[in-house]
């Protein structure tokens, strides 16, 4: 039986992603000092990266490979490009922290593009097992790049605790799908979306609990209250470029995944599923809210803040049509511009000692260094919703999907759970403006204050210009038929 | 038929109890043997389906690698299993209310019949009758299923990556075999010439070394 090879371009970007990233392997194997090395093997990551990117782009409509395994369409396309984006500049912003730290290791950059490989699997995924495949090829390489400072305590429990908690989800994962199997017959999506049309399918025990198992893996993955206890330790504990990777990129994809499997197999079902999401996006929501108010840490901080943005994403999610999927998609970019910046500006917080992380050590940084403060002023407003800046619009998207498919409760307690929200991030805001200034921070590498400032104008200037965002989002959100 | 049936039994019982008995007893080295003992018979099932391929990889796979791993683990490592079975009894009420749930749960599921009315039409992928099915699967693997294969490749791949990351260290000051240096070394590096005079000692520099 030949195989065509023309028959595997719609997956050519993933193709070069992972070619790229053993024939780095390989150059960082051999060659000069680590810290040489490791540098010259991140700035050729960026490089595989952009390549992929370009082929990404040069593809138009919906091709598929693989038996069906893999589809490329405008949908996988555009979350595809922002984990592209988020993977870029966690390697770009791991440069600096991972040499002074002494950690400087080439595998780094290595395991990160890895991992992007398996989240574009996730994202295009159109069968079971390419799903599995894909989620434990993304999870596996962030086990190892949560511990990758093994001398550090911290970064190694952060790595366990997550490998540990991560292999339960995925077990989770595995049974729930081999429950549809059984079912179904069939690990295509296509051919679980024909089973499930056929009467009296949407009510069988079989079909709906392997459905919640599925489902339950991956609110792990998104770390969805009430699967987020794992989020806080990992986040505080794994190197602050690598948290930065984690609250970006692999959320994207899982909830590219969500969205997908949601949408395409269980489209059908979407009053069995649909409660499921509003309950997990109501308990993330409120978590992210109330949780966030007592902590110090802002590592910490910004976990609680993850969890609440995934509820908030689940919203649109939850609306179950083209408007939720558009409105989803909007909010995964902004959310990945403003978690980037915001890290960026974490990455910055550093003294002679070394990083630090508490929210007092920004007290009085709009005396020390003003640009920073107004950024990270910003990036803070942002998140917590403020308008005109992005992070406004992107949740203004989501609860007008929510109340176009009536879902009015829903986008109530999304409100005042915004609102909630704000206090936290405005406190940070009120140390940093207002507060007895303490020593200034050690000057950055300049690539992290780039991330940190072109975040902070997007984040500004996105009410001026908005349409692209909107009009790509929803030609992609067309790809699936409601 | 009747054999068939009797080797089924066996292999099934035992598979069952030597299961059983992996998580009761007391020693660890035992479970490890009762696990090699479970993986045998459920190599002996699969011959019994006419899947030899999968048996032998069972064998070769699971008790050649997985279980030697284990007992290696289970040896060489000092962990006091009694203390880890401290907290069994502590947490036992709440792990005996979550695997009731999830027992009810399946039960509930059998009892609906959670097989769909297309599923039976599905499941079988047919061997060709004129191939061995080591063939069949050799086939089916490297064409229809190669995206999944590949996949696979790259977890492996980062698994073995994340190995060597997290524990190879390079301690300074260690003497390493270097076998290209070895390979390399020739009559002129490796032979001196001495002129012994008579009567004298062969070991150059001999004295200095007192």
């Amino acid at each position: 039986m030949p195989v065509e090879l023309t028959s595997y371009t719609a997956a050519l970007p993933e193709i070069i992603l992972a070619a790229g990233a053993m024939v780095l392997l390989m150059l960082g194997a051999f060659g000069a000092e680590a810290d040489e090395r490791a540098d010259r093997v991140g700035w050729l990551g960026i490089l595989v990266l952009f390549v992929t990117g370009v082929a990404l782009l040069s593809q138009t409509g919906t091709e598929r490979a693989f038996n069906d395994a893999f589809i490329s369409d405008p949908f996988a396309r555009f979350v595809k490009l922002l984990v592209l984006v988020g993977s870029g500049a966690a390697i770009v912003l791991s440069f600096d922290d991972m040499r002074r730290a002494h950690a400087n290791r080439y595998e780094t950059p290595v395991l990160i593009l890895l991992s992007t490989v398996g989240m574009m699997m996730m994202i295009s995924a159109n069968d079971l097992i390419a799903l599995y495949l894909g989620l434990e090829l993304q999870s596996l390489a962030l086990y190892v790049l949560a511990a990758i400072r093994r001398d550090d305590v911290r970064s190694s429990e952060a790595g366990m605790k997550y490998f540990v908690l991560g292999a339960l989800s995925s077990g989770m994962l595995l049974y729930g799908a081999s429950l549809l199997y059984g079912y179904t017959g069939t690990t295509t999506f296509a051919g679980i979306a024909t089973a499930a049309a056929a009467p009296g399918a949407a009510t069988n025990l079989g079909l709906i609990a392997g459905l919640v198992f599925l489902l339950v893996g991956l609110a792990f993955k998104i770390s969805a209250v009430p699967f987020h206890m794992w989020t806080p330790d990992v986040y505080e504990g794994a190197p602050t470029p690598i948290t930065a990777f984690f609250a970006a990129a692999p959320k994207l994809a899982a909830l590219a995944l969500l969205a997908r499997v949601l949408s395409e197999p269980f489209g059908g079902m979407e009053v069995q599923w649909q409660k499921i999401v509003i309950f997990l996006a109501i308990a993330s929501m409120l978590l992210g809210a109330f949780a966030a108010i007592g902590q110090t840490n802002i590592k910490r901080l910004m976990a609680y803040s993850s969890i609440g943005h995934v509820g908030f994403a689940l919203v649109g999610l939850a609306a179950g049509s083209e408007e939720g999927i558009q409105s989803l998609l909007i909010y995964l970019a902004i959310y990945l511009v403003m978690t980037l910046g915001s890290f960026a500006c974490i990455l910055a917080m550093r003294r002679e000692s070394g990083p630090v992380e508490e929210i007092s050590e920004l007290s009085g940084l709009a005396e020390t260094d003003l640009p920073m403060a107004f950024t990270l002023a910003m990036l803070l407003f942002s998140l917590a919703g403020v308008p005109p800046l992005a992070g406004f619009f992107a949740k203004f998207y989501v609860f007008a999907a929510a109340v176009k498919a009536e879902l009015y409760g829903l986008a109530i307690i999304g409100v005042l759970s915004s609102v909630v929200g704000a206090f936290y991030y405005l406190r940070i805001v009120k140390v940093m403006f207002f507060d007895d200034a303490k020593p200034a921070f050690t000057t950055t590498a300049p690539y992290v204050r780039v991330v940190m400032i072109g975040a902070g104008l997007f984040v500004l200037l996105y009410a001026i210009y908005p349409s692209p965002l909107i009009d790509a989002a929803a030609a992609a959100a067309k790809s699936f038929s409601f | 038929m009747a054999l068939t049936a009797i080797f089924f039994y066996l292999f099934a019982v035992l598979a069952l109890a030597s299961a059983a008995t992996v998580i009761v007893a007391k020693n660890p080295v035992h479970a490890v043997l009762f696990l090699i003992l479970t993986f045998f018979n459920a190599a002996g099932l699969f011959i019994l389906l006419n899947a030899e391929f999968l048996a032998m990889l069972l064998i070769i796979v699971y008790v050649g690698a997985v279980a030697v791993l284990f007992l290696f683990v289970v040896m060489m490592l000092d962990v006091d299993f009694a203390e880890l079975r401290a907290g069994f009894i502590k947490n036992a009420p709440v792990g005996l209310l979550v695997g009731g749930v999830v027992l009810a749960e399946l039960v509930a599921l059998l009892a609906a019949r959670g097989i769909g009315p297309v599923a039976s039409t599905l499941v079988a992928q047919p061997i060709p009758q004129d191939l061995s099915n080591t063939e069949a699967l050799g086939r089916i693997l490297y064409t229809k299923y190669i995206y999944f294969f590949q996949g696979a490749g790259l977890v492996l791949l980062v698994a073995m990556i994340g190995a060597i990351v997290l524990t190879l260290r390079h301690k300074e000051g260690v003497k390493r075999q270097s076998i290209a240096d070895q390979v390399a070394r020739g009559p002129a590096t490796a032979v001196k010439m001495v002129k012994v005079a008579s009567g004298g000692s062969a070991i150059p520099d001999s004295k200095s070394d007192h």
